[in-house]
């Protein structure tokens, strides 16, 4: 998922989650906020490689790895050095030779509107990867909301999909990304919630209402959180409630 | 239609210059305007006396003090009390006045709710309503009825500071400035469950003391309590700590919520001890304020009264913090208005 970052210039913002109302860099007491040197956010210029629309408002953006990452890991982007990165997650292979994330466009942001213009071959900056969401080979149930997604997508395209339900809930029949992808593979076991649209084999309501209503969850599999921290949380209580441990249940919020 | 007016509370000095610049005003007269706000609680323009009735009327046409009075008050039978502020519909913030024999300390909301989710917290449950500016911070000291009466602010009311650290570091800078409230910054905490960068921004830029979220030395641990362990693991929290001098001017604390089983027993201590090794810390042990279907339970006295003892052996000095207003919600992690706000349309 994409956190969005707090480098100090960012504030507030979190994966994905984009603060308009705050100016490129602010300047409080006399000093000048600054990305602190720290290993995190160190930000490599990189060539884009690719930038598709792949939903309204939503793009995959693909460009050169800044280094070996970990499926479920998270990476820090900006376009201007030192000015408003964000944390989006990794949303491409392990093998792959390029590092790619999914976003939306925040009218009037700062950053994904510029993200949304880039094309193949103009620069962007972006850090080492981090994080410790990682997939596993272990039986297990990934619960997204929107862009949530992006973590599982890369641990789909890094082998690690195999024994794995896969839940993602979203507004509109367009939010289910990757579907193309994901229906073969999962079969029964991908399983869409729209909140606002109707469509043939989409459940009708929030994934929470979903998770709900199912009877029984098995136990021993470890369960993944991505996504609005509201979602996260909600979701969260009804897996405990339904007699999953809370240390088989990962969770990666966005802030 | 009435043209909402500028909101002067929470702006610092050199806001406030800037103001007065573009008007053509005395450059003194900021310093003036932050005196009267901050240091002599007065709203009113009319009664900022020493300003030129000319100033005065522009003033009132143009800007408003901005002090927001408490909606609602609880008052715990240890003398807690919780006050309620509402920041425009449907965004409510709670905060927690606490008197002691030797200080009496705020507990001050940074945001309307908060994204972090950690397991163990009310708040969290509430989801993110949005972040609280300098002047909504500041409003919950400046509106306090007990404000002459108050000794020390610490931030570990509802969200995360350094999710919202402009605003934060504005308002610490109003509360610590001579020409704001003029706190020492020892009489300041803020409280973070660890967002590394801007914790950094702040050791850098702030003499106020710093409080950790630990509640457990082990990563493993700790991520399933505290998310955010997944983007920004305890170990670099720590290392990123040891960059700096604490322990003389300024005082970094480890607050530790005491979870049975989970987190109390021998093997805690050890990795405790040797997790802060060579960096000046104290623990705060907090007991376990049991919230809605929770899995977690709190360690009983006399393991949270073993576990300090051992601390202290090991050389670290450690305390248990004292239960304040428990029983109308206002005690460590129960803080929440989430029965009155509006959830936005959720995308799941």
């Amino acid at each position: 998922m994409a956190a969005s970052i707090m480098f100090l210039m960012s504030f507030g913002a979190g994966k994905r989650q984009e603060n308009n109302s705050y100016p490129a860099s602010v300047t409080v007491k006399n000093f000048e906020l600054m990305i602190p040197e720290n290993e995190q956010v160190v930000l490599h210029k990189k060539k884009v490689i690719g930038n598709r629309k792949i939903a309204p408002g939503v793009y995959y953006l693909s460009f050169e790895k800044t280094g070996a990452f970990k499926a479920g890991q998270t990476v820090a982007v900006g376009v201007v050095p030192g000015v408003e990165p964000r944390l989006y997650s990794i949303a491409s292979g392990e093998q792959e030779n390029e590092m790619s994330i999914l976003y939306i466009v925040v009218p009037g942001g700062f950053l994904t509107p510029r993200l949304a213009e880039l094309v193949e071959g103009d620069e962007i900056f972006a850090s080492s990867a981090f994080g410790t969401f990682y997939g596993s080979e272990e039986p297990a149930c990934w619960i997204a909301s929107g862009t949530g997604i992006a973590p599982y997508y890369s641990m789909y395209l890094s082998g690690l999909a195999r024994n794995k339900t896969l839940i993602h809930g979203g507004r509109t029949l367009d939010s289910f990304y990757f579907k193309d992808l994901f229906k073969p593979f999962f079969g029964d076991n991908y399983i869409r919630c729209c909140t606002r649209e109707k469509g043939d084999g989409v459940y009708e309501g929030r994934l929470t209402h979903y998770l709900k209503a199912i009877e029984s969850l098995p136990t021993e599999y470890k369960y993944y959180l991505c996504g609005s921290s509201e979602m996260v949380v909600e979701a969260r209580d009804i897996l405990i409630n339904k007699g999953i441990a809370f240390d088989n249940i990962f969770a990666e919020i966005y802030f | 239609m009435e043209q909402t007016k500028e909101i002067l509370v929470g702006k610092t000095l050199e806001e406030l210059e800037e103001i007065v610049k573009e008007r053509g005003w005395p450059k003194y007269t900021a310093r003036q305007l932050a005196e009267w706000i901050y240091q002599k609680n007065v709203s009113a323009f009319d009664e900022m006396t020493n300003l030129p009735k000319k100033i005065r009327e522009v003033l009132k046409s143009d800007f408003e003090a901005g002090l927001t009075g408490h909606l609602k008050v609880s008052i715990s039978t240890d003398g807690t009390k919780k006050y309620l502020y509402p920041y425009g519909p449907l965004k409510l913030i709670e905060t927690a006045y606490i008197p002691e024999e030797t200080r009496n300390t705020l507990c001050v909301s940074s945001q309307i709710g908060c994204k972090m989710g950690c397991l163990f917290c009310m708040t969290g449950k509430q989801g993110f309503q949005g972040n609280l500016t300098a002047g909504q911070i500041v409003n919950q000291v400046l509106s306090l009825p007990e404000r002459n009466h108050l000794t020390n602010i610490v931030y570990m009311g509802m969200g995360e500071p350094f999710d919202n650290l402009k605003e934060v570091m504005k308002s610490v800078e109003i509360f610590t400035s001579p020409w704001g409230l003029g706190m020492s910054p020892k009489r300041i905490t803020v409280s973070t469950i660890g967002v590394v960068p801007a914790m950094k921004e702040f050791v850098e830029h702030s003499n106020a003391h710093l409080a950790i979220s630990l509640h457990t030395p082990f990563e493993d641990e700790r991520r399933k309590l505290m998310p955010i362990e997944n983007v920004y693991s305890l170990q670099q929290l720590i290392d990123t700590l040891h960059e700096y001098d604490f322990g003389r001017q300024r005082r970094v604390s480890f607050e530790y919520i005491m979870f049975k089983g989970y987190n109390d027993q021998k093997r805690h201590v050890n990795q405790i001890t040797k997790l802060l090794h060579g960096l000046r810390a104290r623990i705060n042990l907090i007991r376990f304020h049991p919230i809605p279907g929770t899995p977690l339970e709190g360690s009983d006295d006399h393991t949270i009264e073993w576990f300090r003892d051992e601390l202290i052996k090991k050389g670290i000095k450690t305390t248990i913090r004292a239960s304040r207003g428990q029983d109308i919600e206002a005690a460590c992690g129960l803080l929440s208005t989430k029965e009155m706000v509006q959830s936005s349309d959720p995308d799941y």
